[in-house]
Parts: structure tokens; C-alpha cells; sequence
């Protein structure tokens, strides 16, 4: 059974869409600005309304309450945004090995926001994200703020977080080396339909 | 104590006290003479007639008179308290939500001190009805006009926020609490200021009012509780109600946040 998948999906910007990633697979997507594609990734979040079914685990989403739902489809926003001073408030449980594997001390929980660098503010994000333990991964340009250094390093983390947990991820990227690197299938919006590309 | 009647002459002595200042404001070219005269002549219009309207309704107690005055003075108050919002509800929402949270909280609070503390017979008198009405109201629309405003700003605002703790499965409860506290706290200062400076920095204008008039101070004071406790809980209850609905009213049935139920903002 597909980890996550789409039936008949519909959102303004885009043809219905019908896509299966198995528990385990990442796919990338990308396509050009404007195209829908963070749209899509809110509207499988559930942020948006949209029409037709999205499934998680073979159990619809209207079956699912909203917080389950997003706990279990986890999404990383290409900005992320914090509500409280402290980052440890934005942690429901904090993990140490985690953290440390982002190059994080556990101190870090007692770091004020406002001096975060953007860098930091990603990888910060993203590990926020990861503690929910979420079984799906929509991650909107999750290296588009880092240097190529910290961005090597946010791709193995949700390399081995994928393999760990056997999450399936739908990544979008607009670095054609990383889809290769990090995707087993590609997809590509062209016109408002999502195309399947292969590549020589 | 017997009551000194105003005469138009003594009216007359403070009104030109005004027209002073407003002279003084025309030479000093001080720019506000013009919208002070206009202010002052509305308020005797206004008053004059509230006082014409009220002596005709006191003259008699007819329950459906009272009744039809009561809803004319919720509607203008619902619809003030829209009015002031700068990014409105769209549709019924948008007087809806501050009316029917003034209906339940101004009514019920009027209501009971009517039959359980003040016990007038019948317990529509209008003399006791429209002004415990009219200052419960009055006090309750401006509280929830200020909250509905800070939500619904805050939120358009702080929208990322919002969302952010939605992604990470918050529910839209915990998602818009600290926005909805600031917003009950925004409704409630006015209050609870008048409450802690009553009596030392300022004297309250019905207590005033009702000393000038001849009651003795100490019943006036004890008025003046009344009038501070019920205008306090029809604020604080009264802005909870529409903050609860409101805030609710903000998310759909997904718990997604849905600003398109907002208006574009107005100044």
C-alpha cells in the first residue's frame, strides 16, 4: 500500500492529479515559479481547500482530524516562521540525537529566535518538523537559504530520517544535480499537468 | 435635596464658554473651532431630543415599546460595532457575530439586575430599563468592536505564524490562543481602567451626574458600583462570546485558517 496517495487530486492551478509514493521513496518535483507547486504541497497538507482524496496509509483525509492528519503529512515551508522568542517552544518533544546530527547542542532549545541565522532558522525547521516523527515528507525547497556545505548536510539528514523511518517525501527542488541525487522519480508541472520526466 | 432645574439661561452662560474657545481657536487660527461648534451643537441636538424621546417613553410602560426600543438600540450597536472594524467578516458573519454576542450577554445582564437587584414594578420601567440598556450596551459594543478588531488584524498579520503551528499539528485552538488573549485583553483595559481610577483620579460622569441632580453621594456611589460591575461583566462576557465565535469563525471545518472570510481592509 503507497504511503501517500492522490486521487482525482484538484487544486485551482493545476489538472487533477493521481500519484502514489511508496513508503520509503522520494519523488521530486519542479516546475516553474508561479506553477502551483507550493500550492500543492499546502493543499496535501491540508493548509488550502482543494477537491478530490488524498490517502495516508490507505485512510482518506477526511477521515483524519486536521492535527493527525499534518502530524503524519509533515510539511517544511520554504521559510520557516516562529511564534514564541525561545526555539525550544516550538519543539513538542525535543531530540537530542536529532538536534546533535543538524549540529545542534541541546542549548540551542534556549537560543532566542531574533538572532538565528537564516541557516540555522532552516535546519532548526526542519528538525522542529522531524520531532513530530511525521510519515510523509512535503518539503517545499528545504536547501534553498543554505550554502552548499549545510545543504550536503540537510540532504543526508532526510536521507537517513527517510530510510530510518521508511518516509515517503515529495521534494521540490529546483537544482536538477539534487533531484538526482535525492529522487528516485521525477516530476515536472508543465501547462498545469504534472509530467513524469525521465532522464538520459 | 431638592433638584435645581437648569434654566436655557444657565445653559446658555456654559454654551458661550464654548463659543469662546472656539473664538479663541478661529484667531489663533488653531483649526479646530469649526469641528468643536459642529461637535457642540450635535450633542444639544442629540441630547435634546434623547431627553424629548426619553420623557414620552417614560410617560408610559408598554412592553412592546420597550421591546421595539431595545431591538433598535442592539441593531445600531451590532452595526456600530461592524463599523469600526477594519477588516470586517464577510457577509452575516460580519454584524452577526458582535450582535448576537451583545444580545446574549447585554440582555441577560440587564434583565437580571432589573428583576433581582433593582425590582421595579413593573420590571420594564423605562427609567430603569433604557439607561442600565443603554450604558451595558454601549460599553459591550465598544469592547468587542476593540476585540474583534486586534483578532482579526492580528491574524491577517501573523498569518504565517498561525499556519506554522497548524503544519506542526496544533489545533486551531491552540493555533490562535495567544492572538485571542491579546484581543480579550485590548477589550478589557478600558474597563478595568475606569474601575481602578474611579474615585481617585476621576470622578465617574453618572455619579456626577446624579450628585448634581441631588442624590446624596453615598447612594450615588453605590449606583455608580452597580453601573462599573454590570458594564465589566457585559464587556468581559460579551467579548469572550464574540472572540469565541469569531476566532471559530476564522477556521473552517479542516482547520484550515481562512482569511478569504475577511474583508479587504477599510479606514
Amino acid at each position: 500500500m503507497p504511503q501517500l496517495s492522490l486521487h482525482n487530486f484538484r487544486i485551482d492551478q493545476l489538472k487533477p492529479i493521481d500519484l502514489e509514493v511508496q513508503a520509503g521513496e522520494c519523488i521530486t518535483l519542479t516546475g516553474p515559479s508561479g506553477s502551483g507547486k507550493t500550492l500543492l504541497l499546502r493543499a496535501i497538507a491540508d493548509l488550502d481547500p482543494h477537491q478530490g482524496e488524498a490517502q495516508f496509509n490507505g485512510t482518506t483525509q477526511a477521515q483524519t482530524a486536521p492535527p493527525e492528519w499534518r502530524q503524519a503529512v509533515g510539511l517544511l515551508p520554504s521559510e520557516s516562521h516562529w511564534w514564541a522568542d525561545q526555539v525550544g517552544a516550538h519543539f513538542s518533544n525535543p531530540d537530542t540525537a536529532l538536534l546533535k546530527s543538524l549540529g545542534f547542542e541541546r542549548e540551542c532549545l534556549e537560543w532566542q529566535v531574533s538572532r538565528l541565522s537564516s541557516g540555522e532558522r532552516q535546519r532548526l525547521g526542519l528538525a522542529r518538523l522531524l520531532a513530530n516523527q511525521p510519515s510523509v515528507l512535503l518539503l517545499d525547497e528545504p536547501t534553498a537559504n543554505l550554502d552548499s556545505t549545510n545543504g550536503r548536510q540537510v540532504e543526508q539528514i532526510i536521507h537517513d530520517y527517510r530510510q530510518q523511518h521508511q518516509a515517503a517525501v515529495l521534494w521540490v527542488s529546483h537544482d536538477s544535480d539534487q533531484q538526482q541525487r535525492v529522487g528516485s522519480r521525477h516530476f515536472h508541472i508543465h501547462q498545469g499537468r504534472l509530467e513524469e520526466v525521465t532522464w538520459s | 435635596m431638592e433638584l435645581i432645574r437648569l434654566t436655557p439661561l444657565d445653559l446658555g452662560i456654559a454654551a458661550s464658554l464654548v463659543l469662546i474657545l472656539a473664538g479663541l481657536s478661529h484667531a489663533l487660527r488653531l483649526g479646530v473651532g469649526k469641528r468643536l461648534l459642529i461637535a457642540a451643537t450635535r450633542s444639544i441636538v442629540q441630547l435634546l431630543l434623547l431627553g424629548l424621546v426619553l420623557e414620552v417613553l417614560f410617560a408610559q410602560t408598554n412592553p412592546f415599546y420597550m421591546g421595539g426600543l431595545a431591538l433598535i438600540m442592539l441593531l445600531v450597536a451590532g452595526y456600530e460595532a461592524m463599523a469600526r472594524q477594519s477588516r470586517r467578516f464577510t457577509g452575516l458573519w460580519g454584524m452577526g457575530i458582535g450582535t448576537l454576542s451583545m444580545f446574549i450577554t447585554s440582555f441577560c445582564i440587564t434583565l437580571l439586575t432589573l428583576l433581582a437587584i433593582i425590582q421595579a414594578d413593573p420590571w420594564y420601567t423605562p427609567q430603569y430599563l433604557i439607561p442600565l440598556l443603554g450604558m451595558v450596551l454601549g460599553n459591550t459594543m465598544n469592547a468587542i468592536a476593540i476585540s474583534l478588531n486586534q483578532l482579526t488584524q492580528n491574524a491577517w498579520q501573523q498569518r504565517s505564524n498561525i499556519e506554522a503551528r497548524l503544519i506542526l499539528g496544533h489545533s486551531w485552538h491552540e493555533a490562535i490562543g495567544d492572538i485571542r488573549r491579546e484581543a480579550l485583553r485590548a477589550g478589557l483595559i478600558p474597563i478595568i481602567n475606569a474601575m481602578t481610577a474611579a474615585g481617585i483620579v476621576s470622578l465617574p460622569g453618572m455619579m456626577t451626574g446624579q450628585i448634581l441632580a441631588g442624590s446624596p453621594p453615598l447612594e450615588a456611589a453605590k449606583y455608580q458600583l452597580l453601573i462599573l460591575f454590570l458594564v465589566a461583566a457585559g464587556t468581559g462576557l460579551g467579548s469572550m462570546g464574540a472572540l469565541w465565535m469569531g476566532s471559530r469563525h476564522l477556521f473552517d471545518e479542516r482547520q484550515r485558517l481562512r482569511l478569504d472570510r475577511l474583508s479587504a481592509p477599510r479606514d
